[in-house]
């Protein structure tokens, strides 16, 4: 048989992933850590009275400090197995992207275990995401400025 | 006399014996289809140790020590160790090791490792280099995640072709011995390297299935038997998938793969339930198995002859990620009892 006709048959006889299932389960999860947010933000806002930069600011950091938690407790990854993008996509998957590698390599040291790979995952959504930001941003600039 | 026969199988001149034997597995195994029939476990995945690397290479340890006490020999007794896992450079196996004063030979086969030990051992035994040899692999989930993965608690969603690496050891002494009651080596096929394209790091049997189809259509040929004439063939870790693909391959080539075929990495787990998706992988997956279970039934007379084909997927984590495609071999070897 020739390689390529051997890829697919591989391909055709592989079990799919159930996409549908999937996109309505990362919909309802992802929903449900917004919903979260949504709601600690009316606590911060209406009930505490914070400011609006302030109550963003503490929607973050309780979403993260959830997140690290049910990490650490083993929890964030079993939600995500049904969750997929809904859990990856909210600043949670970001804060699930840290912690883990940080728990898994403290055996290797916290300088060059810990250290160095914390960010093995979420290293490069900083690189891209702050590439990214600086485009947008001379995009952004050229538009108002001459347009 | 030469040894060989056909395009490379070789028939050992004495039939090798498989002395003695030993497996170990953790918590998921032990929950499995064959739980009941390893010889130890542990709840703990860090097997008491502080680190996964540590907990390997005690798995090692821990059946290495039972083979030497079960034959009630000291360690001089042995000539060669033949040992090797998942992890880089091999470590869990020269951890296992560095306490044994025997001759020892690392080994990296990938999953394909238990066989490649065991023929190189059996090899050794019959070329009347040494009276024993041991063969002696293991792979733990957690240790392999991270060398070949993501973190454990990372939250990520697995592919149902994906495999879930074994957390498990398996050992065998072989001797020039010729006590009846024991399995004997009678043959083996060495496995070239087949590489048809798969790129796809979550789908090892794919991978890995034409290599298993070359060797086994080569030793039938080579042999001149037909997969009936074994009371079981079985595979290292090829998959719900791979299975399914190597009977395909088989066939297009006139062999016909019965209800005597079946793979170590989909007997060791209730696939379905114990929710790893294709089944089980890694060295320990066969090494166990074939410890835990297929041996210990040879005795028992349930299998008489046996093929013993374990796969490796030969890649690294980086080669995938430079767009390159995932060679795998297969090894194979022919216990019998008769």
């Amino acid at each position: 048989m020739k390689a390529e006709d051997y890829q697919n048959l591989s391909e055709k006889t592989a079990p799919k992933s159930p996409i549908m299932k999937d996109i309505i389960l990362a919909f309802l999860i992802g929903g449900t850590i917004c919903t979260v947010g949504q709601v600690l933000y009316s606590v911060y806002y209406d009930l505490l009275k914070f400011n609006v930069t302030d109550s963003k600011t503490y929607v973050s950091i309780t979403l993260i400090f959830l997140s690290a938690l049910l990490t650490g407790t083993g929890v964030y990854d079993k939600i995500a197995k049904y969750g997929g993008a809904g859990t990856l996509v909210p600043i949670t998957g970001f804060a699930n992207a840290m912690v883990s590698p940080a728990l898994e390599f403290k055996t290797e040291g916290y300088v060059l275990g810990l250290g160095t790979k914390i960010f093995a995952i979420a290293g490069p959504v900083i690189v891209y995401g702050t590439t990214a930001s600086v485009i947008y941003g001379i995009i952004y600039y050229i538009i108002t400025k001459f347009i | 006399m030469t040894k060989k026969i056909g395009t490379g199988t070789y028939k050992f001149q004495t039939p090798v014996e498989v002395s003695a034997f030993s497996s170990i597995v953790g918590q998921k195994e032990k929950e499995g289809p064959l739980g009941k029939y390893f010889h130890k476990y542990s709840n703990d995945e860090y097997f008491k140790q502080d680190s996964f690397e540590k907990a390997e290479s005690f798995m090692q340890k821990e059946v290495l020590n039972d083979v030497i006490q079960q034959e009630k020999i000291s360690p001089q007794d042995i000539e060669f160790i033949f040992a090797g896992d998942l992890l880089n450079q091999c470590a869990g196996s020269n951890f296992s090791v560095r306490d044994t004063p025997v001759q020892f030979f690392g080994l990296y086969g990938a999953c394909s490792t238990m066989a490649e030990g065991t023929i190189l051992a059996a090899m050794t035994v019959d070329g009347g280099f040494a009276n024993r040899a041991i063969a002696l692999t293991s792979s733990h989930f957690c240790s392999a995640e991270r060398q070949f993965r993501f973190p454990l608690e990372y939250g990520n969603q697995r592919t149902p072709t994906s495999q879930w690496t074994v957390t498990g050891s398996g050992c065998v002494m072989l001797s020039k011995e010729n006590d009846a009651n024991k399995p004997k080596i009678k043959d083996c096929c060495p496995g070239v390297v087949c590489d048809m394209g798969i790129t796809d790091m979550n789908n090892m049997g794919a991978a890995m299935a034409p290599a298993a189809a070359l060797t086994l259509k080569r030793y039938l040929d080579d042999t001149k038997t037909k997969p009936e004439d074994y009371d079981l063939i079985v595979t290292g870790d090829l998959g719900s998938q791979g299975k399914e693909l190597l009977r395909i391959l088989l066939k297009k080539d006139g062999i016909t793969l019965g209800k005597e075929y079946d793979d170590c990495g989909t007997m060791i787990y209730d696939c379905e339930k114990q929710d790893v998706h294709a089944g089980g992988s890694g060295c320990g997956c066969s090494a166990s198995v074939l410890t835990g279970y297929i041996l210990p039934k040879m005795m028992q007379m349930r299998y008489k002859e046996v093929l013993f084909m374990t796969t490796g997927a030969l890649m690294n984590p980086n080669t995938s990620l430079q767009g390159e495609s995932i060679p795998g071999i297969a090894h194979l070897v022919h216990f019998s009892m008769n």
